[in-house]
């Protein structure tokens, strides 16, 4: 199956949802004639970029510098991106460096999603087009420049290394020739390398720019901004979702040495201090009566029991929700054997190292933010909105930020809106920096939905899907954000809808319930993939073991049948690596997936310890495309093993009452290094466009624990996380 | 109110109250912000310092508690510690923000025990997390670092 590059995830804003979004923003009267582009970038100042345009600067030593839209929160893709500039203009890469780009939605707009944000593992995949033509231009530049020179052609002149050179023996470094090449016209259409004259894309010389920074504690983080006078806030929030603000008395707060103002805001109440202890202590001692009539005041049992009960037919659907279809051909057979299986899943936290936070500047002719802004333009547009300003006018310093895994990428721009709320009743431009605590972020919501599959699967006389049956109950990501999709929420059916299992199977019917609650939530690493690659990889076993087959031979029979290629050959390349067997006392599982255009397949060894599943060695293959730094690939195939691994064993967020139980690491477990599987990558050679790396390693080693664990004991896994 | 600690070799005088904890006069006070908070309730290692050599989590040390003690924390390290080419060299960090807590209790390890086993290392690192799950590295960079003729430890 050539398997299409998804739309990429997060805003993807169709022309309409646009014009919505900005009526919001900006009035009406500002709309008339301009486009959505043009809204979005209203009031964005003009910015002189130099000769090379907005993501290429040379500097007078002949440094590269290459400016990237894309926030950097550990997915490597400051380096990515860096020697995709470099790749194409020969610069040597030792001399390159990254800088964090300003808002500008004008430029820096993300090209699979019209604004300026980074999600959807499409970092590389929406640059590699235009950074490419960026390098081979400025690198023209220079060639003529030479050639202009030396008075010889400039097919006659290479560059290697920031070295530009002729075959008579003259030759000159960018800083010699950069006056000279400012001052010719880029090409228009750029020639591109041929790829396999690539010399440092593909190789293990793309390494990152940051980790001394990030070794030595240099690197600055939004917790780390210091300004002369600013103001350090916290803000009590209410202890359920949808609660707010009755009354309070901050009389004693007030009295806390340090704090300087304590004042209502539409999220709780802000302490103001003038230092982050002071901050805590003055939150600690407010005294707030909360308002809780609209509350969400269910525990999270009792939502996935009406999600259970749903899906078994013994409820139906009240209010807007409703049963919507994502796959329907066919009908069930009347004979064969059936195999049915529910599936439970918590709600999870994000929970990146650094808390969310934020710095902003309001008022005295200032609206600036300093932080990890993952979607700047959304982030401008909410702001403009508090502040009553035009969005393109205010200006976002975008930071490293200590991790994300989608969180920080908000509709609302819930921490950031805040900080402007606390900033605006502070006034004059005066620095405050908002810091939540672990708690804070905790219990703050936006979780991955708590979601519930029901599958029934008739087989045929082969033993192969006949029939899929597929209900899903969860909440809709996309609801109450800007976007509002016109079919069902994708979030919601992703990786079901589009497994090659449905393909295979001649009958289908898929259903998809996105039921109300009053807990927000939003994408969570790897989206919906994070329960329907699960459900999907761990039906196929439990099918596969009804079915008397060895669960990896089925696959590849299904995917045949599918037509799904690139399944088969990660799989084929995870099983040649992987070896013949596993060490004695260990237990392999498998499983593979698609998302963000790359699939990823894990074989997974598995032994119980302490009645714990301990993961060792997983072999990962994945076919992302070109491959632009097989290093970083390999530390995000690491690392999102670890977060799924994290949430398969220990991950959820429950709430009693509708108070959420897990406040911080004690309560919400998290995988550590003695839990840490050894993770080997294997990256399928292939000349397609590069597609996403960030993502797909997260979903997969779920099920591939499972179906360990189901070989194991025989017993198949209803509910996540593993340990209780 | 005035207190002197001892702070990478110097001494500082700081105007916190007693009760607050090192992690909040290192950042606010001092400006050392490579000491990171992650969680406050020393669950995370994330604000990990040395004080005398020991690997101690700041946020739960208020400063009242120290006295003539020497703390180093990652600025201390000076950017020459075997641990911090290691750490370059295998390119550890991914968002990076755990990861002065991550090497000030591999420097506290390696001081103690030149030569850790994986279990020795298991067992000195538990207390740090990483979300970005870069734990196969920072195992892989501590080995190397060890294994470097300089490596004495902090």
């Amino acid at each position: 199956m050539n398997l299409p590059l998804k739309p990429l995830r997060g805003p993807r804003l169709s022309r309409r949802e646009l014009i919505i979004a900005s009526t919001v923003t900006a009035g009406g009267a500002l709309l008339v004639g301009c486009s959505p582009a043009q809204m979005l970038g209203l009031g964005t100042p003009h910015m002189d970029f130099g000769p090379f345009g907005p993501f290429v600067r040379i500097e007078p030593n002949g440094d590269v510098t290459v400016v990237s839209k894309h926030i950097e929160f550990g997915q490597g893709n400051h380096a990515g991106l860096a020697a995709i500039v470099a790749e194409e203009l020969d610069a040597d890469w030792s001399r390159v460096k990254v800088v964090q780009s300003p808002a500008n939605v004008n430029v820096y707009a993300n090209s699979g999603q019209g604004v300026q944000g980074t999600g959807g593992s499409s970092a590389i995949n929406n640059s590699w087009d235009q950074l490419r033509k960026a390098g081979a231009a400025a690198r023209a530049m220079f060639v003529g420049a030479a050639a202009a020179k030396w008075n010889v052609p400039a097919a006659e002149i290479s560059v290697k290394d920031g070295v530009v050179s002729h075959g008579s023996g003259k030759s000159a470094t960018f800083a010699d020739l950069l006056a000279d090449a400012g001052k010719i016209a880029p090409p228009a259409t750029p020639t591109l390398k041929d790829p396999k004259s690539f010399n440092l894309i593909g190789t293990d010389r793309v390494r990152r720019k940051d980790s001394l920074a990030k070794a030595t504690g240099a690197a600055r983080f939004t917790q780390d901004v210091q300004m002369p006078k600013m103001l350090t806030a916290m803000v009590a929030h209410a202890p359920r979702f949808g609660g707010v603000v009755k009354s309070f008395d901050a009389t004693d707060a007030k009295a806390v040495a340090g704090v300087v103002d304590v004042f209502k805001i539409p999220t709780g109440v802000a302490v103001v201090a003038n230092s982050t202890f002071a901050a805590r202590q003055g939150r600690d001692a407010l005294k707030v009566q909360w308002d809780d009539a609209k509350a969400e005041k269910r525990g999270s049992d009792a939502i996935l029991a009406s999600y259970k009960a749903l899906a078994s037919g013994q409820a139906q659907p009240t209010g807007d929700a409703k049963w919507q279809s994502f796959a329907s051909r066919g009908a069930a057979p009347t004979s064969g054997r059936v195999v049915e299986a529910t599936f439970d899943f918590p709600y999870l936290a994000h929970a990146p190292m650094e808390p969310m936070n934020c710095v902003a500047e309001i008022g005295g002719g200032k609206n600036k933010l300093t932080f990890g802004s993952q979607i700047p333009t959304v982030d401008q547009m909410n702001t403009a909105f508090i502040v009553g300003a035009l969005p393109g006018s205010v200006e976002i310093e975008t930071l490293f930020a200590g991790g994300s895994f989608g969180r920080r990428a908000n509709f609302k721009s819930d921490y950031a809106a805040e900080c402007v709320h606390i900033a605006k009743h502070v006034g004059g431009g005066r620095p405050v920096k908002l810091v939540w605590t672990r708690e804070d972020d905790m219990t703050g919501g936006y979780y991955r939905p708590l979601t519930h599959h029901a599958v029934k699967v008739t087989l045929d006389a082969d033993g192969f899907p006949a029939h899929w049956r597929h209900r899903i109950v969860t909440q809709s990501i996309m609801k109450g954000s800007p976007v509002k999709p016109s079919g069902v929420d994708p979030t919601a059916i992703e990786g079901t809808e589009d497994s090659p299992y449905l393909k295979a199977t001649p009958a289908v019917d898929g259903q998809v319930a996105l039921m109300d609650a009053g807990v927000p939530v939003l994408w969570w690493r790897s989206v919906g993939a994070t329960h329907s690659a699960f459900v999907m990889e761990h039906m196929i076993d439990q099918l596969a073991h009804a079915a008397g087959k060895d669960p990896v031979e089925y696959r590849r029979a299904l995917y045949r049948k599918a037509g799904a290629n690139r399944h088969l050959a990660v799989l084929n390349l995870a099983m040649e690596k992987a070896g013949p067997s596993p060490l004695a006392g260990w237990t392999r599982g498998v499983a593979v997936h698609a998302c963000f255009g790359s699939v990823v397949a894990q074989i997974a060894e598995v032994k119980l310890e302490g009645g714990e599943p301990r993961v060792g060695r997983v072999v990962t293959a994945i076919d992302c495309g070109v491959a632009i730094s097989p290093d970083q690939i390999a530390a995000q195939m690491e690392g999102g093993t670890c977060y799924g691994l994290s949430a398969a064993l220990f991950g959820k967020v429950t709430m009693t009452d509708g108070v959420v139980d897990q406040k911080n690491f004690d309560g919400y477990r998290v995988l550590r290094m003695n839990e840490a599987p050894k993770v080997e990558t294997y990256i399928l050679p292939s000349a397609a466009h590069p597609s996403g790396v960030g993502e797909p390693g997260t979903p997969v080693i779920g099920p591939a624990v499972a179906n360990a664990l189901l070989a194991m004991t025989g017993k198949p896994t209803r509910s996540l996380p593993l340990v209780s | 109110m005035a207190k002197t600690l001892k702070i990478n070799g110097v001494s500082r005088t700081v105007a916190a109250p007693p009760d607050t904890p090192l992690l909040w006069v290192l950042r606010d006070e001092l400006g050392l912000t490579g000491t990171k908070y992650g969680c406050g309730i020393a669950q995370c290692g994330a604000c990990t310092v040395h004080i005398d050599g020991k690997a101690t989590r700041s946020c739960q040390t208020p400063i009242g508690a120290l006295n003539d003690a020497n703390i180093t924390t990652i600025e201390g390290l000076g950017g020459t510690h075997p641990l911090q080419a290691a750490w370059v060299k295998h390119d550890v960090p991914q968002c990076g923000y755990c990861q002065s807590g991550q090497i000030m209790s591999a420097a506290a390890l390696l001081a103690g025990t030149p030569r850790p086993s994986e279990a020795d290392i298991d067992g000195a690192m538990h207390g740090n997390i990483c979300r970005c799950g870069a734990y196969q590295r920072i195992k892989a960079a501590i080995l190397d670092a060890a294994a470097a003729p300089t490596a004495t430890g902090a």
